[in-house]
């Protein structure tokens, strides 16, 4: 086993998710699979590569500190489920 | 016993500063102070999906220029990622950050003590992005049932300055603090306006007994953004933890917030699960290589720091007080500069900087940057006082008017008539009007009564409203009262 299953509750705090026992049970059992595949990898020689930071191999691409234009505060609220004075409002933090 | 009988403080700081450049780190939004809530925003900073960051040069420019001041390996090869946490402030549910590869590495500064100089190494400096603006809409954030989120400071580029755990007082804290944040100034990679959050700092601190050279477990308490609370928190949390170690109980490391009316600090351990990061390298953005000509090109725009202008200033006849308190405020240090390029004594200069000048702009509510008397005008000044043509009484409120005209000291005095009477004959008939009406201290002073003279000066100065000379009205009055 790679990942426990007190490992899974663990994430699944962290990543706001509520599951069922018994989800908690399939996932860290597919979870398991999916990491004893990609073990695989393992295999190779890697001593000499160096650790890849991007897929891409293009470096600094910047852009001029220059202002555009921003949304206005009726267009950034649009989308937002409760909005009220200007502020998006979110449920009570602690 | 004493608390410092017993144990030895050790601290470290991360300080984070927010960069001076136009625009927010990956979009061009502005990143002006003080917009109406929710207007500085767009899609990338609100972080709606599909939308894709691009670094702002100018941030990296300014990291470069900070690394260097404070005396950093600037990393050839640098990378952003992503550090995962649920916040409300954080639109993204992550703040994109650097973890392993950091642009700034291993740096110093020095600092002074009560004329003891320690450095205190700085492990690292990274670039991130600033978070948003909570307002709770009940009396406190437990009480109220909703808050609003105010996203105009979210993508505000931020340098995230990491120090060793080198200090050893509140003092060196301190002193630390002080001298990062003029650094920081100087070389104009942050504006410092403590009072707009510009710079906040996170503080870590463990006591261990006296002669131990084991650390011990420490408590790092977040987002303080005044010196002053960061003394008063460093005195708090030293004092809650030598308590619970003299009681044989244990430190918990943890995160603690910093309550500023009450004085305390609180612990905020029932979050401490959350602070599982799980930093990754970020996607959307390419990692950046940085070759030495780029490194050369911002190293020649790095200012005069205030290390070596302290030291400049104690050269050119200041003294190391002196010299500390004019590089204390840069737009001070910049004023005391241009005007020294035309009036050499520099000491004389520094008090009439520091002095009257920093006085009169204080009470007028006014600034060295904003000051309408220009520095080669408080030169000029200077220079009537050390010919002679005016005393240092009268410049005081030659000042005065220079401030309220925008007129040069010259002009000032001349319209005025306020050239010091130097003039041998013209003051020679005041004098003696002055001899013939006082004669209780003429004969007190030919009676061998030294002091008597210093009555008489300032009858003649009185006559002349200031503006006798009173180097030469002493020698006149001397030789009259003789003669006699
Ligand atoms: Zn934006």
């Amino acid at each position: 086993m790679k990942i426990s299953k007190k490992e899974v509750e663990h994430v699944t705090l962290l990543a706001r998710l509520e599951l069922t026992e018994e989800e908690v049970n399939q996932y860290t059992e597919q979870l398991n699979s999916i990491l004893e595949y990609a073990e695989m990898l393992q295999k190779l020689d890697t001593d000499k590569v160096s650790p890849t930071a991007h897929a891409v191999q293009l470096f600094n691409v910047l852009r001029t500190d220059e202002v555009k234009n921003s949304l206005s505060q009726q267009e950034a609220l649009s989308n937002a489920p409760e909005a009220e004075d200007g502020y998006f409002r979110v449920p009570r933090i602690v | 016993m004493g608390f410092s009988d017993k144990y030895e403080i050790v601290c470290g700081v991360e300080t984070h500063v927010e960069m001076l450049t136009k625009t927010k780190i990956f979009c061009g939004c502005s990143t002006e102070f003080g917009g109406e809530q929710n207007t500085h925003v767009c899609p990338v900073c609100l972080g709606l999906p599909g939308v894709l960051p691009v670094l702002n040069k100018e941030v990296v420019n300014l990291a470069i220029k900070a690394g260097l001041a404070l005396n950093c390996e600037i990393a050839d090869f640098s990378k952003f990622d992503r550090k995962n946490y649920y916040y409300p402030d954080l639109p993204k549910n992550y703040q994109t950050s650097q973890y392993d590869l950091p642009i700034c590495k291993g740096g110093w500064l020095e600092i002074n003590v009560n004329g003891q100089k320690k450095t205190i190494g700085i492990t690292r400096a990274h670039m991130e992005e600033d978070a948003g603006k909570l307002v709770h809409s009940g009396e406190t954030i437990t009480t109220s049932h909703s808050s609003g989120v105010d996203y105009n400071r979210t993508g505000v580029p931020l340098l995230e300055i990491v120090s060793e755990p080198d200090m050893r007082s509140i003092d060196e804290v301190l002193a630390y603090l002080e001298e990062l944040v003029q650094i920081i100034d100087y070389a104009g990679v942050s504006d410092c306006k403590m009072e707009q959050g510009s710079v906040r700092f996170d503080v870590n601190v463990s006591l261990r007994p006296l002669g131990s050279n084991q650390f011990g477990t420490r408590t790092e308490t977040k987002n303080l953004n005044s010196f002053n609370s960061v003394r008063r928190c460093l005195e708090y949390e030293i004092e809650r933890q030598a308590d619970l170690l003299d009681e044989g109980g244990q430190i918990i490391q943890e995160t603690r917030t910093w309550d500023e009316g009450k004085g305390i600090t609180l612990s905020l351990r029932s979050k401490e699960e959350a602070h599982d990061y799980r930093y990754f390298p970020e996607p959307d953005l390419l990692p950046l290589v940085i070759d030495s000509e780029w490194i050369e090109r911002i190293r020649k725009t790095l200012p005069e720091l205030p290390s070596a202008k302290r030291e400049r200033l104690q050269s050119i006849g200041l003294s190391e007080y002196d010299a500390k308190v004019i590089t204390s405020w840069k737009p001070m240090a910049d004023f005391f500069d241009k005007a020294w390029e035309e009036f050499k004594d520099a000491k004389i200069l520094a008090n009439w900087v520091t002095g009257d000048l920093s006085g009169l702009l204080n009470a007028k509510n006014s600034s060295f940057e904003e000051s309408p008397i220009t520095p080669q005008q408080l030169a000029g000044l200077l220079k009537l006082i050390q010919k002679g043509e005016i005393s240092g009484k009268i410049a005081k409120s030659v000042i005065e008017e220079m401030y309220n005209t925008g007129k040069d000291a010259e002009v000032i005095v001349k319209e005025k008539g306020l050239v010091q009477i130097s003039d041998e004959g013209e003051l020679e008939k005041i004098i003696m009007e002055v001899i013939s009406s006082n004669p209780k201290s003429v004969a007190d002073y030919q009676a061998g009564k030294e002091n008597a003279i210093g009555f008489l000066v300032g009858q003649v100065m009185k006559a002349t409203k200031g503006q006798a000379n009173p180097g030469v009205v002493n020698k006149l009055l001397r030789e009259k009262l003789t003669d006699n």
